[in-house]
């Protein structure tokens, strides 16, 4: 018996609806969209949210239910129950993955409308390394969970119409036909809204009609060859040394060429053959080591001075791609400030080797250095005085060479280069592993050191290694171990299981 | 100054007899109030109430129309104290706050004021944090009712039952001359609904006409020998006097048939999830039929013994539904049926689990587990053996991150943590108070600083144990400017004072009540027509003796952030460090300021737009910046260089120019990656000319450069 249900054969017409956004998103304008689309539609409809610190850039959620309006009042849901949800709208590709983890997505009746655009999460971006999740996973699982499901990225789609990700979520929910009104009732109810209606009808238009083979990605940019200019001996010469890479291993040849391109990018031709000479030399032991040698090296060799940064800044190319990252058409004024912080360590590195070392070994003049140069500069580069300065210290370039930090960044690349051949006698697969802990030496100044106070760790445990069969395996997880964490916690447990294990 | 405004909404306000009012449950309240002919209000803001003082603030004219004042308390205490109003006369006043903790706070006066009594109508409208959202301890408001004999409402969670509530509420108090407590959940604050309005009523007596003509009568007045014959009127005159009027007034109500061999009692609150799970168990209709009778309690405090003891009547047995532990209502109930003689079992915890929210999925398995064992005749097909399959999600919760709350993009208190974790760096880790505010936040990723949290401007009060003079290193504590001036000034910067504690205190000010939606206090820099404002913080650690005090006007100042820090962990004076860490809201600040700006530059004024970048080629991918930094805007990207392991930093489009991380770039000396680029809009005719200049010369030193070298193009650099 059930007469309660016998009583009432519109139960069926209930929908529940709930929307998971990242706080500061528009969750709640999405909301009253759709609250108001019910209204017009002739529905009953019940909203509620959750207020307070959630809103504050974590995960929240707004709760949706309507039914068609009839003389009896309907006694709504408060909040979402997991396999009782029609509609579910998630504003990020995580947070979709996280409603079918709450249960609030079911093959048998959800449609889900996401958008799979990523807003990293902070345990993500914060790692030494990549700690992105993986997002090819949650894409195919949170399609499998639903009955129906509209995903693609609609923070572009909105960004493209200058307008809020609300809108063109409205547009997806209007495209997915789950909800039993008319499309021009929803642009009915953005008209209403009265702000910035022009742009949230274009995003909604835009998630409406979207057409997923219309915005197939580029062809991939390795196709796209590179092109070189400058005087005819340079390019004489450049060709000369591109010609070289045709007879490295195939599989290497890519990374090569990208490695040769930057290192004679960095310094000159005479750079370029230098790490040609290495990268032909470790090449002899096959596609791997030839791979992992082009790259390292290449990384090694280009190391962050002074002069490199000032290059960099000072180049027409930045100034282009700035303009193209901030929006700023051709023709706009933009003012642009370099924060800059150079210590005397990073002035010695830029003075003739002896003279720098003399600094350095003398304290008093060292912290005399210190004391001047060490605090924060803002240098204008798009103002004389400021662009003037660091081009002229791009100059110094070509007597790099001779200067302190050369002598330093050259003996680092010796001995990892000695470490690797003695290495690819026996195991070439442990020296593409050495060559790899390159990868641990990132950033400047305190971040510089502790990386390469990490890289002197790892490879210290070379010792207990050798020989091993494992060592290579060994020294790769290690490797990962060092980027896992700020505090180097992981590196020391992974250590100590080497030696316990050696 | 509010975060959000309801100046809008609050028109609505004026709906008269017959017309429907739609709104949300706060601005429902609110014209419940005005229809009950209330007197005044107070209350002190937070989540879920929050916007219920937002409301009130913006109908303040409406409501000096009516004669009805209302006043933005220091404190739950001072709100509470507020209704002393209605003690000697009758005046109908209500006052608001979120409970427990407000409750906590405000329980003082609400205790002197239960025992005392009252003459005009009390009613205390406790916003309920708890359960998701909810950023408090989770414990019950119940008990605040029971042990100070205080009326509790629990009215179902629909608008017409709130405003019904609300003047019930009013007559319940002055028909037993008691305090009434009505709970709103947070989900019934936010809910969008409608309701039929009647007329608002100027309240019969105002604050105006009490202050001419004052009154006074000893009897109400807590201190003995009155105070023993309050303790015993409570239970012998004014509980009888409760149950009498919420029985014949049938506050209570029942749904269902009149009879059946098991039945359901229910908090109201909960009617609507019960109602929704029992649906789903095919028992009962979207529109409120229902095959098992149900008793809602929409007074949940005191219980009307025959009206329970009838429900129970020819009952196998009976379920009481309650949300929160201790089970007070299961409890009181048992005991009403064992006094009675009465057969009917009592089941409640146990199909349900003791503690937690009544979510959706909690109250769908209660009631099934209960409708299984003594009633599983009465469960359709369907409810016996739901048929749905286990989705594998395994792999899905490993990779989906948490996504805790954090500051906002261009959050003024981020650069105060950023330099509290170079100064640790620098000074060793120290013991860390944190307190109630957006500044807690800091106990999160990636700052990680902060050990306890005691209450509301408790921050420094917690770490007063902590003073050794012997020790080497000295606490840190933070506090908010709400919390400063809801208690701080006294139990945690006056006491230090007092003790003599060489702690550092760090007052987090950001111009007004930023964590709860932008409400003015005493130091808030705006001017407020109604209230007195511009008290600084400054002057009032220094009133109460504080010697050492910096007062930090940019926050954004990370080297001069952790050189105050550092200076107030190594100085000789004695006594509290204070460190006033100002900068306003930044969420707030947006919104008032960008509309405003987008006018002027529609107007062609000249206006600078500053936002930061990151050279994606000079930086090197190690991800130092964000651990100091957190910002929403600060990202990742991907390179499409193959000789890249790592991905970069990245700034997005969302950034709104603060300089935090430029600034913990130069102070922590990361890198030299983050650039600020500042946009003219509608330049002057003076910036085209030398931009024009500018440009002609850079370009000359670029082309003279790369006349010179190899330049690359295409495909990889």
């Amino acid at each position: 018996m059930s007469s309660a249900t016998d009583n009432d054969s519109n139960s069926g017409d209930l929908i529940t609806l709930a929307v998971l956004a990242v706080g500061g998103q528009g969750g709640g304008v999405l909301t009253n969209w759709i609250a108001d689309l019910a209204t017009l539609g002739g529905y009953a409809v019940q909203m509620t949210s959750v207020a307070g610190v959630a809103q504050r850039t974590g995960a929240t959620i707004y709760y949706l239910e309507m039914a068609p309006k009839t003389d009896r009042q309907a006694v709504f849901a408060l909040s979402p129950t997991p396999g009782d949800l029609d509609v579910l709208i998630a504003s990020e590709l995580m947070e979709a993955g996280r409603a079918v983890l709450r249960g609030f997505v079911t093959p048998d009746r959800t449609t889900l409308i996401a958008s799979t655009h990523r807003i990293l999460a902070i345990s993500e971006k914060s790692l030494p390394g990549d700690g992105r999740a993986e997002d090819s996973l949650v894409e195919e699982e949170i399609h499998s969970a639903a009955f129906h499901s509209v995903c693609f990225d609609m923070e572009a789609i909105a960004s493209n119409a200058g307008s809020m990700i609300s809108a063109s979520l409205f547009g997806g929910l209007a495209r997915s036909g789950c909800l039993p009104f008319a499309t021009s009732l929803y642009e009915d109810v953005i008209r209403a809204s009265g702000r910035g209606v022009e742009a949230s009808l274009a995003a909604f238009q835009g998630a409406l009609n979207y057409d997923a083979n219309a915005v197939a990605k580029p062809a991939p940019p390795a196709s796209v060859a590179t092109e070189v200019k400058g005087p005819a001996d340079l390019v004489t010469g450049w060709n000369a040394l591109r010609a070289r890479i045709d007879k490295l291993p195939v599989d290497s040849q890519a990374m090569a060429e990208a490695g040769l391109v930057k290192v004679v990018d960095y310094q000159d031709l005479s750079y370029g053959e230098e790490y040609l000479q290495y990268v032909e030399e470790f090449s002899r032991h096959g596609d791997a080591l030839a791979s992992a040698a082009a790259k390292y090296i290449a990384n090694a060799m280009c190391y962050d001075d002074l002069i490199r940064v000032a290059d960099l800044k000072t180049r027409s190319s930045r100034q282009a791609r700035l303009r193209g990252e901030q929006h700023i058409p051709d023709g706009d004024i933009v003012q642009v400030t370099e924060y800059f912080h150079p210590r005397a360590q990073e002035i010695c590195g830029t003075l003739p080797a002896g003279l720098g070392a003399w600094i350095e070994a003398h304290p008093r003049c060292f912290s005399l250095l210190d004391r001047i140069s060490n605090k924060g500069r803002r240098i204008r580069t798009d103002g004389i005085a400021g662009f003037g300065m660091l081009w002229a210290v791009s100059a110094l370039k070509s007597w790099r060479r001779r200067f302190l930090r050369h002598r330093y960044e050259s003996a680092h690349l010796q001995a990892l280069l000695d470490r690797a051949r003695r290495a690819a006698q026996t195991d070439p697969g442990l020296a593409a592993e050495i060559l790899q802990c390159q990868r641990l030496i990132k950033g400047y100044s305190d971040t510089h050191e502790r990386g390469h106070s990490r890289f002197a760790k790892v490879i210290g445990a070379l010792s207990d290694l050798s020989g091993r069969p494992d060592a290579s395996a060994w020294l790769g997880r290690l490797r990962q171990a060092a980027l896992a964490d700020e505090n180097g916690a992981a590196l020391d447990s992974a250590l100590a299981e080497v030696r316990s294990n050696s | 100054m509010a975060e959000r405004s309801f100046a809008k909404e609050v028109l609505h306000l004026k709906t008269g007899k017959g017309e429907t009012f739609r709104g949300e449950g706060i601005l429902a309240i609110t014209k419940a109030l005005l229809e009950n002919g209330v007197g005044y209000v107070a209350g002190y803001q937070g989540a879920p109430i929050s916007h219920l003082m937002d409301v009130l603030a913006d109908a303040q004219d409406i409501l000096s129309d009516m004669g009805v004042h209302f006043e933005a308390s220091a404190s739950e205490a001072t709100a509470a104290a507020t209704l002393a109003a209605s003690v000697h006369y009758p005046i109908r006043g209500a006052v608001t706050f979120k409970s427990t903790v407000g409750t906590n706070v405000a329980s003082d006066a609400l205790a002197n004021l239960s025992s005392g009594g009252v003459t005009g109508g009390a009613l205390v409208i406790v916003g309920e944090d708890y359960g998701e959202g909810s950023s408090i301890m989770q414990e019950r408001s119940h008990a605040f009712a029971m042990k100070s004999q205080i009326w509790l409402l629990d009215p179902r969670p629909n608008l017409p039952s709130i405003v019904k509530a609300v003047g019930d509420g009013f007559e319940l108090s002055e028909a037993t001359n008691s305090p009434v407590m009505l709970q709103v959940r947070i989900r019934s604050c936010h809910l969008l609904g409608e309701f039929e309005a009647k007329d608002n009523v100027r309240p019969t007596m105002t604050v105006k006409d009490a202050l001419e003509h004052p009154k006074r009568d000893i009897e109400r007045i807590v201190l003995p020998p009155a105070s023993f014959l309050h303790e015993q009127e409570k239970i012998s005159k004014r509980r009888p006097a409760a149950i009498d009027y919420i029985r014949s007034n049938k506050l209570n109500e029942h749904f269902g048939p009149a009879g059946g061999k098991v039945g359901i009692i229910c908090q109201g609150g909960m009617y609507n999830g019960v109602m929704r799970a029992l649906k789903r168990l095919g028992l009962a209709s979207l529109h409120g039929d229902c095959d098992i009778p149900l008793h809602v309690l929409n007074v949940t405090y005191p219980l009307v013994d025959d009206e329970l003891l009838a429900f129970a009547k020819d009952k196998e047995c009976i379920l009481v539904i309650e949300e929160g532990y201790p089970a007070y209502i299961e409890q009181e109930i048992r005991a009403i049926l064992h006094k009675a003689g009465a057969r009917c079992a009592v089941e409640g915890k146990g199909p349900f689990p003791e503690a937690g929210e009544l979510t959706g999925p909690v109250m769908y398995s209660g009631i099934s587990t209960f409708m299984t064992q003594f009633a599983g005749d009465l469960l359709p097909a369907v409810a016996r053996a739901p048929n749905r399959p286990e989705q594998d999600t395994s792999k899905l919760a490993k990779t989906v991150p948490a996504r805790p709350p954090s500051f906002c993009i261009g959050c003024p208190e981020r650069p105060i943590f950023a330099a509290t974790k170079l100064v640790e760096q620098e000074l060793g880790e120290h013991h860390i108070a944190s307190d109630i505010g957006c500044h807690l936040f800091s106990i999160n990723a990636p700052f990680d600083i902060g050990a306890t949290t005691m209450g509301y401007g408790l921050g420094p009060a917690s770490a007063s144990a902590f003073n050794d003079k012997k020790a080497e290193r000295r606490s840190i504590s933070f506090l908010g400017d709400g919390g400063f001036w809801h208690n701080g000034l006294v139990s945690s910067v006056g006491n230090a004072v007092f003790n003599d504690n060489d702690g550092v205190i760090v007052v987090v000010d950001n111009y007004y009540s930023a964590a709860t939606g932008g409400q003015d206090i005493l130091s808030s820099r705006a001017n407020n027509k109604s209230k007195s404002t511009q008290h600084t913080i400054k002057k009032a650690v220094e009133g109460v003796g504080v010697k050492w005090v910096r007062q930090i006007d940019h926050t954004y100042d990370v080297n001069k952030m952790r050189a105050s820090l550092k200076e107030a962990l190594t100085t000789k004076v004695k006594g509290p460090k204070v460190i006033v860490a100002s900068s306003e809201c930044m969420l707030n600040r947006q919104r008032r300021e960008k509309p405003l700006k987008r006018a002027a530059v529609a107007e062609g004024k000249r206006l600078t737009r500053t936002r930061f970048g990151v050279d994606e080629d000079v930086c090197t991918g190690d991800h130092a910046c964000i651990r100091l930094s957190g910002c929403p805007s600060l990202s990742l990207k991907t390179l499409d260089d193959p000789l890249r392991d790592d991905p970069v930093a990245s700034i997005d489009q969302h950034c709104v120019g603060c300089g935090n991380c430029g600034e913990v770039a130069d102070a922590a000396i990361l890198c030299p990656s983050f650039y600020q680029a500042d946009l003219i809009q509608n330049p002057t005719r003076w910036d085209r000319l030398f931009s024009k200049w500018r440009n002609r010369l850079i370009t000359k030193l670029q082309t003279r450069r790369e006349k010179k070298q190899l330049v690359f193009s295409g495909g990889l650099s």
